[in-house]
């Protein structure tokens, strides 16, 4: 604050932006005072008001990383064994979303994305436009977007403001995607007292892609004309600046949306026009999105990306309000607008097609020499910046880390501290279990989503992985996709809780037939400056890094959230993992509902026995606590090989993971299919713990479910002996309409299925009716 | 080309049309954007699903003012086969080519399932001898619940006009109505997906013989010209 160079640029023509550069401003633009330094020596002069603004966004934790960049540096963000499909062909962080090699010539790009904060205060808009920013992301890279998912975490749904906020996600979701046209293949939904006031919404999207219509998000060639393409500027989303915005104009903020409001039939226009250009061959320099941080983003980065100087005018820029000056231009994040650079001379090949699709195409700029990101508005130069210190020189953290005392105390924890199960006790844990919302029947959710579109929709929603057939791309191929995070573990133990994220995730696109290819992932943390939560996020990453060097399945992308926190506290840690796998044909493609009587069931990994963290001691007790279950990366590693090597001898009928529940939960799920079956299963021993409770509902990791034809039953297990598989049969699927267990020749369990399902699948729509 | 396969802004399931017919069925079947006209080797038109002009106003609202619609109106008054699936339905109502309306989903969300239909016997193409007496396909609509004032219901049910019925109402229609065709027997609107039902990694291939029932006319009158694609 104490640099008194003096502005070497003009007063920006809208009196009100000349104001001072206190130290409150610079606080309230969320930059702490050795960052102000920082900005002073860059510029060698105080910044201006829209200077000060477009670094606050640039060096602001969502676009530069400044608390996780250090760590993310542990993602293997390339495959190591060089022969293998899945190789990356662009890398994380490179691009707007990473993008793999799916084999005879095809790319994937994929990438998650979150939209926490926006949901948490309007839920419809928040949700919708997180789905459009993650398309955006998709098409930008040049693929057509194939698929969404989600991962959703909400609060208990007693509570009627989680109801509302889960109602409003869901339809917001449902809105946007299915405007578009893209298949909702669903995803995950948790339900925990830690995401009360402070949801999760993290959205995916992938897209397919041949290798060279890849795009590239840079500014090159001096002379190019940039263009913005999309609707026009707004007001809307100005949400963290919003406080300059009131004092600026002086007028009522009251009724300016904090949230982007989002108009997915826009976004629908831009995608077929951005992907009708791209097929023009040579045409498209570069593209970018504007999501976050708007204009200022797409400028700086494409700029620097390119080593390029970039110059706009804000005169140029589609504006559907009146008035708006410099900053508020810079800072909008209005929904649906894009960046694209092309070659000179070609303009009217642009602009021919967003006039078929009826939106704007205005020349706003062009590529310069040198590495100046210039602004000018209303004939006036408003921003004068070094394009690469926005987005190179943005600072990095390294905070304290602390390991909170709950997980020393989770450490010690003891199974008799809890009693066993009595036989009586099995059927109302088992029915409590299944009408846990996270454990219960999705459908109130995805039947909200077209997940059926664009004809690819394999196995819908519901199954271990959602499966679309490549059918768009004119290939025979399949696309599995699989999120996941348990956050109890995560709490519990952040670096196995992280790695069991990972390895459910791969294990259910195993369960699909589906070999996996790359992970994108979601850090959703509380506030790293608080060195308990910072100590949370470190494990996270070191455990997902360390489980995705050991499978070789690298990071091609991602996103991260911090300061999830509320009023209650904060939410627990919650890496989401979502994984792309592959299937090469429709043999292989493989669903977790058991579909005639006569087949038998198997249990690959061995009998479970850990009862920690489990949803039992949720739904039987209220604890989250306990010891996480065991982590053997090579055991994983040899459950899923194995099953994928039986469903490529098309042995294979169903599969299904065990996980949230345990065994009698998978167990159950297998028979929530079409097909009206029955099931007996008989154990001959409670299993390495000797209780009922941690063999029924001990969540122990590396557990398939198969079922097989009876003839083949011998055969598979001889081949887990060879392969040294822990292997039984359980029992088999009958027209009885009944689940029976028995343990040690004793009959501890014997109910309908048909009263199973129901608990299963009227758990959700009950609470929201 | 021989099926015209009309494509909006907002237009969402126009490739699947297209992919349907063209590779499926193995009729020559392109997309003809809004604003060009029909072209003249046209002989069935499909108006696909979708959210044409985002559904703002009311579902087909907008679309019906399209430079193509005078087109399709004449073709369709001429005899031409039209086909309108779930947006395209709302569309053909709004353009006033089918009687009724479509209004949002009596349990005010969006609804994709695999939907059991009942067939009915409305036409010597459109019979349960021909499709079978039930069939399933995707829904996948907020605004499918079928509305007619009891003159134009009456009309409906006395000419026969109704071809498909839901098992189990999933959005409030009124008799089950899932879809209808003109008294003419060249113009048909349903909610259902039958393009989302060829294939066999499809839920069920039950969109075949609804769309040979479609096609049938063209198929007799142009055999010899068809050409596996």
């Amino acid at each position: 604050m104490t640099a008194q160079t003096p502005s070497s640029l003009p007063p920006n023509p809208e009196p009100c932006l000349n104001v001072e550069i206190t130290s409150d401003l610079v606080a309230q633009h969320g930059l702490l005072p050795e960052e102000y330094e920082n900005v002073l020596k860059i510029l060698g002069r105080e910044p201006n008001l829209t200077e000060l603004g477009i670094f606050s966004v640039m060096w602001s934790e969502h676009c530069a990383y400044k608390n996780t960049r250090k760590l993310l540096r542990l993602f293997p963000t390339e495959k190591v064994d060089k022969d293998s499909v899945g190789q990356v062909l662009v890398k994380a962080g490179d691009e707007n979303a990473g993008v793999i090699d799916i084999g005879e010539g095809w790319g994937v790009a994929f990438k998650i994305e979150s939209h926490n904060h926006p949901s948490a205060i309007e839920p419809f808009e928040g949700a919708a436009t997180g789905v459009g920013g993650i398309v955006r992301d998709i098409f930008t890279m040049g693929a057509r977007p194939i698929l969404l998912t989600n991962s959703l975490r909400f609060g208990s749904l007693e509570s009627s403001q989680v109801k509302r906020l889960f109602r409003g996600v869901v339809s917001g979701i449902s809105h946007y995607g299915n405007c578009l046209g893209i298949p909702n293949m669903g995803g995950d939904v948790y339900f925990d007292d830690c995401y009360e006031g402070n949801p999760l919404v993290n959205a995916l999207c992938a897209g397919i892609l041949r290798h060279e219509e890849i795009q590239k998000g840079a500014a090159t060639g001096v002379g190019n004309p940039v263009y913005y393409v999309g609707p026009g500027t707004g007001r809307d989303g100005l949400g963290g600046a919003s406080f300059a915005s009131r004092e600026l104009t002086e007028e009522s903020a009251e009724d300016r949306p904090a949230v982007q409001k989002g108009d997915p039939f826009m976004e629908k226009l831009l995608l077929e026009a951005c992907l009708e250009m791209m097929a023009i061959p040579g045409l498209v320099v570069g593209i970018q999105d504007m999501g976050a941080a708007g204009l200022t983003c797409s400028t700086c980065e494409t700029a620097s990306r390119g080593n390029s100087g970039i110059e706009i005018d804000l005169d140029l820029v589609p504006q559907r309000e009146t008035g708006m000056n410099s900053y508020e231009i810079m800072l909008s994040e209005s929904q649906e607008r894009m960046l694209v650079i092309v070659n000179r001379g070609r303009e009217r090949e642009l602009e021919e097609v967003f006039e078929k699709w009826d939106l704007h195409a205005a020349r706003i700029g062009e590529v310069k020499e040198g590495d100046r990101m210039v602004v000018r508005h209303k004939g006036v130069v408003v921003a004068d910046l070094p394009a690469k210190s926005l987005t190179d020189e943005a600072p990095v953290y390294d905070q304290p880390a602390q390991e909170p005392v709950h997980i020393a105390a989770a450490r010690d924890w003891r199974v008799d501290s809890v009693s066993d199960l009595k036989s009586d006790g099995v059927g109302e844990a088992l029915g409590k279990l299944l009408a846990h919302p996270t454990i219960a029947s999705k459908r109130w959710v995805w039947q909200q989503y077209d997940h059926m579109v664009m004809s690819g929709c394999t196995v819908e929603p519901g199954s271990d992985a959602g499966v679309v057939r490549l059918s768009i791309a004119g290939i025979d191929k399949y696309l599995a996709i699989a999120n996941d995070c348990n956050n109890r573990f995560c709490y519990l133990d952040p670096y196995k809780g992280a790695q069991i994220a990972f390895a459910e995730c791969m294990r259910n696109l195993a369960c699909s037939g589906a070999r996996a290819l790359a992970v994108t992932d979601n850090l959703n943390f509380a506030n790293p400056n608080k060195p308990e939560a910072y100590h949370m996020l470190k494990e996270c990453v070191k455990g997902l890094a360390d489980a995705c060097s050991f499978f070789d399945v690298p990071v091609v992308g991602g996103n991260v959230s911090l300061y999830n926190e509320h009023g209650q506290g904060a939410i627990d840690p919650t890496p989401v993992v979502s994984m792309v796998g592959l299937i090469d044909d429709a043999s292989q493609v493989t669903r977790s509902f058991v579909a005639q009587a006569g087949e038998t069931v198997l249990l690959l990994g061995g009998l479970p026995y850990e009862l920690g963290g489990s949803y039992y001691l949720q739904t039987q007790f209220g604890k989250k606590e306990g010891r996480v279950p065991e982590v053997d990366l090579s055991a994983e590693k040899k459950v899923q090989d194995f099953l994928l090597a039986q469903i490529s001898n098309n042995s294979v009928l169903a599969a299904h993971d065990v996980s949230e529940g345990g065994l009698l939960v998978a167990l159950a799920e297998m028979l929530f299919g079409e097909a009206d079956l029955g099931l007996s299963v008989a154990f001959d021993s409670r299993g390495p713990s000797g209780r009922l409770d941690s063999l029924f509902f001990g969540e122990s990791q590396g557990r398939v479910l198969i079922s097989v034809s009876a003839e083949k039953e011998a055969s598979i297990l001889l081949a887990a002996q060879e392969s040294g598989l822990v292997a039984q049969a359980l029992g088999s699927t009958d027209d009885s309409g009944r689940f029976k267990i028995s343990v040690e020749g004793d009959e501890v369990f014997d109910t309908t299925v048909r009263s199973l399902r129901e608990s299963w699948s009227q758990a959700i729509p009950n609470y929201m009716q | 080309m021989k099926v015209a396969i009309i494509q909006f802004p907002g237009s969402n399931c126009d490739w699947d049309a297209e992919h349907a017919v063209h590779d499926v069925l193995g009729i020559p079947a392109k997309r003809i954007w809004h604003k060009s006209r029909l072209p003249s080797e046209t002989e069935a038109v499909v108006v696909p699903g979708g959210f044409s002009f985002g559904d703002y106003l009311r579902c087909g609202a907008i679309a019906r003012f399209s430079p193509i619609m005078s087109d399709l109106k004449e073709f369709a008054e001429k005899g031409g086969q039209v086909l309108g699936i779930c947006n395209g339905f709302q569309i053909l109502c709004e353009a006033g080519l089918l009687p009724g309306a479509l209004v949002r989903n009596d349990c005010m969300e969006f609804r994709c399932i695999n939907q059991p239909l009942r067939v009915e016997n409305s036409n010597d193409r459109f019979n349960r001898e021909k499709l079978g007496p039930s069939l399933s396909l995707p829904i996948a609509h907020g605004e499918g619940n079928y509305r007619a004032d009891d003159a134009v219901l009456s009309d409906l049910e006395t000419n026969g006009q109704v071809l498909l019925r839901y098992e189990g109402n999933p959005n409030g229609s009124v008799n089950d109505i899932a879809g209808i065709r003109n008294p003419g027997g060249n113009v048909y609107g349903m909610m259902p997906h039958p393009e989302r039902a060829v294939e066999s990694h499809h839920p069920t291939q039950d969109g075949l013989p609804v769309l040979a029932a479609f096609v049938e006319p063209i198929r007799k009158t142009q055999s010899v010209e068809l050409s596996p694609s």
